[in-house]
């Protein structure tokens, strides 16, 4: 891999990010509604304010969060700010800032959706490659089956079943929160093993859903492979069963995967925002959520701008990786 | 069993006109009474019948037949990678004395590539894209040789490339970066890794242009001279053959019709179809690919009666030649042809 293309992607990240960000910051104004408008409008709605004191109230904040200047020139800070990640404060949790708020909630998030995320594409992908594989026993290959049945079924109905069945009705894991309720957070055992039974449920309902959709694409792509002139020529070397399944059949089988994992990455808030919000986890997906409520603009842009990063990030270094693993496109 | 080919100087002077001086070797092939079904849908397919034959260290067969006629099927049966639906459903395969089908799965892995090589049709695909020439050469040895030290390995692998004449620095790239004519020296180099006694090359030119052609069947000829393997070498280009193999089989619809040397074959072919490939050639040379000959292949489904050629051969016409299979005969020189018009009467075969 040369300087230059090294280059040429990290280029194409910051352009990924930057196009993203302008969409962002467009968009809402491009709309007729005011958000500190309506905020205080509720205000004054509710607490008896004078309308000018409100009109006061407004300008000032028009003026801290630079609204009222010229577009280009918010557009030029805007842009500053987002290098520096930093996207003011919080309007329903001031003092504390947007950056602070993602800083709290990614932990949650990254603990249990890259996860749950990762062990599905392993688990899923290995009983794929497995199940196609035909010297493979019986019993193992049987595996894959329970999770095809389950392929597609989205988190929310898996979480309420779990929450239901396990939860609810036989009472062996707690319904919600990321910790007992009056349990003080420390660095114990006690507490994380409190900490790991308020992530099963939610786990489980992320992964039983996931694990299918991997065995299927692994599936079928072992079905092609298998049957590769060079998966033959390695059994005609006399080639030991466990090499030919590992270098010649996994290790080809295994390249769309990589890029299905990517892709997958990039949707993990999607099903962060559904299934934190079942089990009451305080993670990045509540946050958004209750960013969305509160109308706090600074907490909605800096989340999503935080994904749009990600997900660049993701991707970018999926463009590093991919040569190391398939040597065809290594040129070009 | 060191004993020589049957019908050779020595024993019986059968063999005289052989290109090569069989009389010198000793037998490392004895394949015999090989039979492979494929179970399909639409019925059971024989695709090999009885097919018997031996080779010398250092002889070289060619094995000619319409597509479809078994060769590959012979060849896989051999190797004993006939995968489902297909079956070997008797027959011995004999290298160096031990039979490779009375082998546990362990012992055949072991076999292949050390006992008996396959170097595949498709070579262009043979290769796997993603790890580096040298490791599927190391692999292969380290596979047989667990105890061989790693610049021991090296040290096999050079000489395996050098000697299809490819430049060591192979050894550190990828399939990709090969033509098609490298790939094919790649293929044939790991055969000969291990210097195994007998080596099947599966129409190893197929896919490659003509002089390329000629280079892989040159390095072909020489890597065989130095390892004194037997090769059987399939193909459709009977000009290419005539220049590179000591004797050629013919297959028809997965029998085994005459076994000859190149210069009877050339010259006084026996069996009606060996006649008709033979006329069927384009030059005066007798040289190039053969284009066919009139009538259709046969269907293995629905094989014709007694001779399978019967219905596209001019003396097919009698009574005989429906209703009963012909057996192989030996004629004088040794070769071998499976037809009513030579040799007795053919006996009834199932
Ligand atoms: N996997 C298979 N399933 C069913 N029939 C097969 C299979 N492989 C080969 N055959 C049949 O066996 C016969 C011989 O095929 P093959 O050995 O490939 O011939 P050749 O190499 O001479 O062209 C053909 O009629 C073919 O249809
Ligand atoms: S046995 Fe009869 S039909 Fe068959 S090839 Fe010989 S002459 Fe022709
Ligand atoms: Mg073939």
């Amino acid at each position: 891999m040369t300087f230059k293309i090294v280059i040429k992607r990290l280029l194409f990240f910051v352009l990924v990010v930057w196009a993203a960000s302008t969409i962002v910051f467009f968009i809402p104004r491009l709309s007729s509604r005011n958000a500190i408008r309506e905020r205080f409008g509720e205000l004054a709605r509710t607490g008896g304010f004078s309308p000018a004191d409100i009109e006061k109230l407004i300008a000032s904040m028009q003026q801290q969060f630079g609204l009222d200047k010229p577009l280009l020139e918010q557009y030029w800070q805007y842009l500053g700010n987002i290098t520096r990640l930093d996207f003011g404060y919080s309007l329903s949790r001031y003092p504390t800032t947007a950056t602070e708020v993602i800083a709290q909630s990614l932990p949650w998030t990254i603990g249990l959706l890259l996860v749950t995320t990762v062990l599905s594409f392993v688990i899923g992908t290995l009983l794929g490659a497995v199940a196609a594989w035909p010297k493979s026993p019986g019993w193992l290959r049987s595996m894959a089956t329970p999770f095809i049945l389950l392929t597609g079924v989205p988190p929310v109905i898996m979480g309420i079943l779990l929450l239901f069945f396990i939860g609810f009705r036989l009472k062996w894991l707690p319904l919600g929160g990321a910790y007992s309720v009056g349990v003080v957070p420390t660095w114990s055992w006690t507490f994380f093993f409190d900490l790991m039974q308020h992530q099963i449920l939610p786990a489980l309902a992320l992964i039983l859903g996931s694990v299918g959709g991997w065995v299927l694409s692994m599936r079928g792509m072992g079905i092609t492979i298998q049957g590769e002139d060079y998966v033959n020529f390695a059994e005609h070397k006399g080639l030991t069963g466990g090499r030919i399944f590992r270098d010649y059949y996994l290790r080809n089988a295994l390249l769309p995967q990589v890029t299905g994992l990517a892709l997958a990455l990039g949707t993990v808030v999607t099903s962060a925002v559904i299934v934190e919000g079942l089990f009451g986890l305080p993670g990045i997906g509540t946050a958004l959520n209750l960013a969305i409520r509160a109308n706090d603009f600074p907490v909605i842009y800096g989340i999503v701008i935080f994904i749009t990063i990600a997900i660049a990030a993701l991707m970018t270094i999926l463009e590093f990786v991919y040569p190391l693993l398939d040597p065809r496109i290594r040129e070009n | 069993m060191m004993e020589t080919i049957p019908g050779i100087a020595e024993v019986g002077s059968r063999n005289a006109t052989a290109a090569y001086d069989a009389s010198k070797t000793k037998t490392v092939l004895r394949v015999s009474g090989l039979e492979v079904t494929y179970y399909t849908d639409l019925g059971r397919a024989k695709a090999l019948d009885d097919v018997s034959f031996t080779l010398g260290a250092g002889e070289k067969l060619g094995m000619v037949g319409e597509s479809g006629s078994g060769k590959s099927t012979m060849a896989l049966a051999m190797m004993r990678m006939i995968k489902p639906p297909g079956r070997i459903e008797r027959g011995q395969v004999i290298v160096d004395d031990v039979d490779l089908m009375s082998l546990d799965e362990e012992g055949m892995r072991r076999a292949r590539l050390s006992k008996i090589a396959y170097i595949p049709q498709g070579a262009m695909n043979s290769l796997n894209p993603v790890i580096r020439i040298g490791a599927q050469m190391a692999d292969a040895i380290r596979s047989h040789m667990r105890r061989e030290s790693r610049s021991a390995i090296e040290d096999r692998c050079a000489a395996a490339l050098r000697s299809v004449d490819l430049d060591p620095g192979v050894y550190r790239m990828y399939a990709h970066e090969l033509s098609g004519g490298m790939k094919q020296r790649v293929c044939i180099a790991i055969g000969i890794l291990l210097r195994p006694s007998v080596i099947i090359a599966d129409e190893p030119t197929s896919a490659l242009d003509v002089v390329t052609q000629r280079q892989v069947m040159e390095t072909i000829n020489k890597v065989q001279a130095d390892i004194n393997a037997a090769v059987i070498l399939i193909g459709h280009d009977m000009g290419l053959m005539a220049q590179t193999v000591d004797r050629v089989a013919v297959m028809y619809a997965g029998r085994l019709v005459e076994l000859s040397t190149v210069k009877e074959m050339f010259t006084d072919p026996k069996h009606p179809y060996s006649q008709a490939l033979i006329n069927s050639l384009p030059n005066l040379d007798k040289r190039g690919v053969f284009s066919g000959i009139p009538g259709l292949a046969p269907s293995l489904l629905r094989l014709p009666s007694g001779c399978a050629f019967h219905p596209r051969c001019p003396h097919g016409q009698q009574e005989l030649q429906r209703s009963v299979r012909p057996a192989p005969v030996i004629l004088a020189g040794g070769r071998m042809v499976a037809c009513h018009l030579y040799g007795e009467e053919g006996h009834a075969h199932e």
